[in-house]
């Protein structure tokens, strides 16, 4: 197969073949387990067990909100003793929420273990899609996004190449080099469920050259069937070819579009733990409940792999290997180019806890003092997505956040090779966090002000309302008194009217059985003359005297 | 001839162009100022008149008139300084006062009396109550600007502030190199191999 070359990256030492060495120890049930509810790129999950709740193996105990997600569940079976804020892998160092579950030690799944589906080939894509989200299954690499999202293209979009992205380029880490000399069937099996739900034409198995015995393992064990459908790729170990869009550059010699994803090019990029997790998933309704951990450097006594359950403490795992050397002062979790340290090793395992590296003083000196940047441009020749790291560390400096987007900073994978090859010594990875976190939170509080002027402006613009209300419901009622006056005037003209009538009949009446008589005449004249406006008043006073 | 032939063309064609021109801009006017609107879009919208402004806008249409400074808005803080300084192209001056922490109010609920003061002080809508039932404030909602306070009678309201959790917890800026480091010491650096 011909293969293709991305830009920059650097030769790294291997480092794996002292944690190679064992098989991968399998890990008892600790008597304690801290899982934390957000273990995954996306919003934490919800607790959905209380505090004395009994949980069983598998159980869900935290629910997903929303679409870029993932369940949590319990690794085995115990009471919820606690749940609250404990502290969890991250370099912030701060803590989330965690559910703390005090293990029985029986280990023992309960009613609400998913059914083994022997027969997935027949099913819906879409119920398999469901059943990848139910066990809670993200990416394992290192990134942890959910995987069903990922396995989810958008309408329109065809997937025809899924690629097993099997390159550890990182120094030191070794788990999935472990797994595929243990697990290659189980790998295998979740090619061929993610092959059938994306209804991919090809799938192209890439894995290092320095990883002989996995390749091996690779090869006497694909199933006759598979090999039209996948095809095994070694490629050259170069960092960061573990890299998602750099591996498909090597394979293919395609390239993601920047902002975009791999679906946009058709294909989709999964690593072999989540394959085999989701193999677990479908196969033995097995939800994600513990990883491979490649414990390692020269800090610990006995470099190896573990499985370790999720929410084991750091100190149970390194414990389990053997312990630390003499004289560790630092432990990091992921690789030594992408990883963080850890400034405590009480804290759990996660899903996307791939790598435990403790090293001594002697093995990490410092890098020196910072210096000015000289302009040499050896960052840029490294820089795997094609960047200048150079002009991003300026913008950066400079807070122009505007210009560095332009020059593509959310292409930057932080991968550390400007870093690492920089005579200065300048921490351009922090640099670029910096600078993205600055934007993002930007961002955030331009919507945050966004709000309160929508609301602002809609508080000014109801109370405007309610006084003109106001004013409009005075006048009406103004309008009505007045009307109200007036309508008073036209009945007591009614009253006179009919006043008017009655005496004009009864004069009339009075003629006429009468008429001559001098007297009565001119008393009535008198009576009617005497005050025509003022007679409708006098009238019923007068009324009322009698 | 030809001389005469010039001057009616490019006549002519100025008066054409003249004619649209004229008309386009009666016809596309754009009514409100836009540069108010870009200097509200980037104020904080807490309303809070700390600049002496009632409220934003008022002080976006003052900053647009020339008639005050850009350093004024303490919940903005030097960002937004900088952020008007490069919209207005102006030099960016340091904050008037001290920048002012993201905070929220937040109502002790068994003192409120339910005398809905602060519900209508509050130029968000962020408060919520009746009269004589307790309130309490929207704390998604609420912009810290401090108005709820000065109207209860009881005292009841205290600003608390955000503390930064973990999905809000950001990578700080790298120290910036020591340019001025003497010269010997970069000589003698220790900066190791590898």
């Amino acid at each position: 197969m011909q293969l293709h070359r991305f830009h920059g990256g650097l030769k790294l030492a291997d480092e794996t073949e002292v944690s190679t060495r064992d098989p991968v120890l399998v890990m008892g049930v600790p008597s304690q387990l801290t899982v934390p509810l957000g273990q995954h790129i996306g919003e934490a999950a919800e607790p959905c067990v209380a505090v004395g709740d009994h949980v069983t193996k598998g159980q869900r105990i935290g629910q997903s909100k929303g679409y870029i997600a993932a369940h949590v569940h319990a690794p085995s079976s115990g009471e919820v003793i606690e749940i609250a804020p404990h502290a969890v892998p991250h370099p912030s160092g701060l803590s989330a929420p965690c559910v703390v579950i005090q293990t029985d030690g029986r280990d023992a799944w309960g009613d609400t273990r998913m059914e083994p589906w022997l027969d997935w080939d027949t099913r819906d894509p879409r119920k398999l899609r469901q059943r990848i989200r139910d066990a809670g299954i993200v990416g394992l690499g290192g990134a942890a996004f959910p995987t069903a999202v990922k396995l989810n293209p958008r309408a329109g979009q065809r997937i025809h190449t899924l690629i097993v992205n099997g390159a550890e380029c990182e120094p030191y880490i070794s788990a999935d080099d472990m797994l595929l000399r243990t697990a290659p069937e189980a790998v295998f099996e979740g090619i061929r469920i993610v092959a059938h739900l994306l209804g991919v034409d090809r799938v192209l198995f890439a894995v290092e050259d320095n990883m002989p015995e996995a390749m091996r393992a690779l090869t006497e064990t694909l199933p006759g069937e598979l090999r039209e459908l996948i095809q095994l790729v070694s490629v050259p170990a170069l960092y960061p070819t573990g890299g998602e869009r750099q591996m498909i550059k090597v394979l293919t010699g395609q390239e993601v579009p920047s902002g975009g994803l791999p679906a946009d090019i058709g294909m989709v990029c999964n690593n072999p733990g989540t394959l085999k997790a989701v193999c677990d998933a479908v196969i033995q309704g097995r939800p994600l409940l513990s990883r491979i951990v490649t414990v390692t450097g020269p800090g610990v006594r006995h470099p190896r792999n573990v499985e370790a359950l999720l929410g084991t403490p750091f100190a149970d795992v390194i414990a389990a290997t053997g312990g630390y050397a003499k004289g560790v002062d630092r432990l990091v979790m992921g690789g030594p180019m992408m990883g963080f340290a850890v400034h405590d090793d009480a804290i759990p395992v996660i899903k996307g806890t791939n790598c435990l590296l403790a090293t001594r003083p002697q093995d990490t000196p410092p890098p020196g003092p910072v210096m000015p940047c000289i302009r040499c441009g050896e960052c840029a020749a490294v820089c795997p997505a094609q960047l200048l790291p150079q002009q991003l560390y300026w913008q950066a400096k400079a807070k122009d956040f505007d210009a560095i987007q332009d020059y593509g900073l959310f292409d930057c994978i932080e991968c550390g090779c400007c870093a690492h090859v920089c005579p200065s010594n300048i921490p351009l990875v922090q640099y670029y966090r910096y600078a993205k976190n600055e934007i993002w939170a930007r961002e955030k509080e331009r919507q945050k002000s966004d709000i309160a002027r929508e609301r602002y402006e809609f508080r000014q613009e109801r109370i405007e309302r309610e006084e003109r209300e106001k004013a409009e419901r005075m006048a009406r009622k103004k309008a009505a008194v007045k009307k109200k006056e007036g309508g008073d005037s036209d009945q007591q003209a009614a009253i006179q009217a009919a006043l008017e009538r009655a005496r004009a009949r009864k004069a009339a009446k009075a003629g006429a059985s009468d008429e001559g008589n001098h007297t009565e005449k001119t008393g009535t004249d008198r009576d009617g003359t005497g005050d025509p406006a003022g007679s409708g008043e006098s009238d019923p006073t007068d009324t009322g005297h009698r | 001839m030809s001389v005469l032939y010039a001057i009616l063309a490019i006549g002519g064609l100025a008066a054409a162009f003249g004619i649209i021109l004229g008309f386009a801009a009666q016809r596309f006017r754009v009514e409100s100022d836009p540069v108010v609107d870009q200097i509200d879009a980037l104020l904080p919208q807490t309303q809070c008149g700390q600049c002496s402004y009632p409220g934003c806008r008022p002080y976006a249409e003052a900053i647009a008139a020339g008639e005050a400074d850009i350093n004024r808005c303490p919940p903005g803080g030097q960002a937004t300084v900088q952020a008007l300084a490069d919209l207005l192209d102006r030099e960016p001056t340091p904050l008037e006062e001290e920048e002012q922490e993201k905070a929220v109010a937040i109502i002790d609920e068994n003192i409120c009396i339910g005398c809905t003061l602060c519900i209508q002080a509050c130029p968000v809508d962020a408060i919520l109550g009746a009269a004589k039932q307790m309130h309490t404030v929207i704390e998604e909602e609420c912009t810290g600007c401090e108005l709820c306070i000065e109207p209860c009678p009881v005292d009841c309201i205290t600003m608390v502030p955000v503390g930064t959790d973990i999905t809000e917890w950001r990578w700080s800026e790298p120290e910036p190199s020591p340019i001025e480091r003497p010269i010997h010491a970069i000589a003698n650096g220790s900066r190791q191999s590898g």
